[in-house]
């Protein structure tokens, strides 16, 4: 596909005898809310994983911005995930010894901004998603929805160019899990990101502009009119 | 939906004008589709017949626009039969579907596409419910909720029936 920011190119992974990924295939432009659907264990985290250079394809190509990430040394390919990618998942990624402020102002912090100026930062983002008051407290201390807004702020603060959500909410009811899902996708258009949401949920997907479908490994992208 | 229940259900606030009634349904019920006046009025003419709803008085200037109608005690029995009776589930999408997909098998087409672009265009729809809710007051919210559970089921059927398909196919093509 062309303008993609990221790709995907026949991919091939497999865990001992367990082929997880067997030619699998996804672009992604800037801006673009992807959905990765299909059945549990058909591939969609391990398609994710790639797709953010965490882990390396035994076949096929992963390209973010004309680069391959397969072809690049850890410490760059580590340093691009920190500055051009933000991360959502089902749930503990919060350090439970920080405040949600500055849980979301740690990934500016680790980039070497001034706490001060990183927690401002942080806070705009609660803000944003509507969260501001539990800026104080710990990750234990607030409700499921809330620290998974919290994780989408600490996600996006860096201003990333693409976000990888997995499952973002799979340990939410209904109603807290479209609160999330309307808030990271209007936050996420409205900064340029584009969004790789994995779900095997439909109403979840629903939020994407366009959905992939991975069965046993594959994928099968479907074109629309 | 059943138009002349709703009507009744919105004469029990109060005698109303044919136009004050569309009005009412559009603004509660009426999303998708306003009702035609045609439509407003040959409903008010059965429920009359029925006994279900009175004239309760004519405006002066007179036409059919003028009268007024109120629910009659039959009308709210009606109503309340209707509130208490379930609908039947509907059941018919899904049969259709299985029909294409083993129509699909049988000739050796690739079911698989069948489910596919089904899913696709289940998506798309549940894609626009989406957005209409977050532009919606309450009750759109809760309207589009409802299809969107709706359509959500029919997609956890295709996705169950495409892990099934080789199952399936040993049985429509032995
Ligand atoms: N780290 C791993 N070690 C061994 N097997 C794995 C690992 N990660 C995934 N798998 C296997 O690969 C397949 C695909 O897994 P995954 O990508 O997690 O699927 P999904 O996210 O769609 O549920 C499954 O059979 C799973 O058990
Ligand atoms: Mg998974």
């Amino acid at each position: 596909m062309t303008n993609a920011i990221l790709a995907a190119d026949a991919v091939v992974k497999s865990f001992g005898p367990t082929k997880a990924l067997d030619g699998a295939s996804m672009s992604v432009r800037p801006g673009e809310v992807v959905a990765v659907m299909g059945p549990s264990g058909s591939g969609k985290s391990t398609l994710l994983h790639c797709l953010a250079g965490i882990i390396k394809p035994d076949r096929g190509r992963v390209i973010y911005d004309g680069r391959d990430l397969g072809a690049m040394p850890d410490v760059p390919r580590s340093a691009l995930r920190r500055t051009e990618f933000g991360f959502v998942f089902q749930f503990g990624q919060l350090v439970p010894e920080l405040t949600c402020v500055e849980n979301v102002a740690l990934p500016l912090r680790l980039g070497g901004r001034k706490r001060r100026d990183a927690e401002a930062k942080a806070r705009e983002w609660l803000t944003r998603l509507e969260v501001d008051d539990v800026a104080p407290k710990r990750p234990g201390e607030v409700s499921g929805g809330q620290g998974q807004r919290v994780a989408v702020a600490r996600a996006l603060v860096t201003a990333p160019k693409v976000i990888f959500a997995d499952e973002p909410t799979g340990a939410l009811d209904s109603l807290n899990g479209e609160h999330v899902m309307r808030l990271l996708t209007e936050a996420a258009k409205e900064s340029g990101a584009a969004v790789i949401l994995v779900t095997h949920e439909a109403r979840v997907a629903a939020y994407s502009d366009r959905e992939v479908v991975v069965r046993d490994g594959r994928t099968r992208e479907v074109a629309f009119a | 939906m059943s138009v002349g229940h709703t009507l009744l259900g919105l004469l029990e606030h109060g005698p109303r004008h044919g136009y004050d009634l569309k009005r009412a349904y559009d603004e509660h019920f009426g999303q998708d589709r306003p009702l035609h006046y045609g439509q407003v009025y040959a409903t008010l003419s059965r429920l009359l017949k029925n006994g279900l709803i009175e004239e309760s008085g004519v405006e002066q200037g007179g036409g059919p626009d003028r009268k007024r109608y109120a629910v009659t005690a039959e009308g709210v029995t009606d109503v309340e039969r209707w509130l208490s009776t379930p609908e039947k589930p509907a059941l018919y999408l899904q049969s259709t579907l299985y029909t294409k997909v083993v129509i699909a098998l049988m000739s050796a087409r690739d079911a698989e596409d069948v489910l596919d672009s089904q899913r696709a265009a289940h998506l798309d729809t549940m894609r626009e419910l989406t957005a209409r809710k977050a532009r919606g007051d309450l009750s759109d919210q809760l309207i589009c909720d409802h299809a969107l559970f709706h359509l959500e089921a029919d997609l956890r059927w295709l996705e169950l029936t495409a892990a099934r398909l080789t199952e399936l196919r040993k049985q429509v093509r032995p």
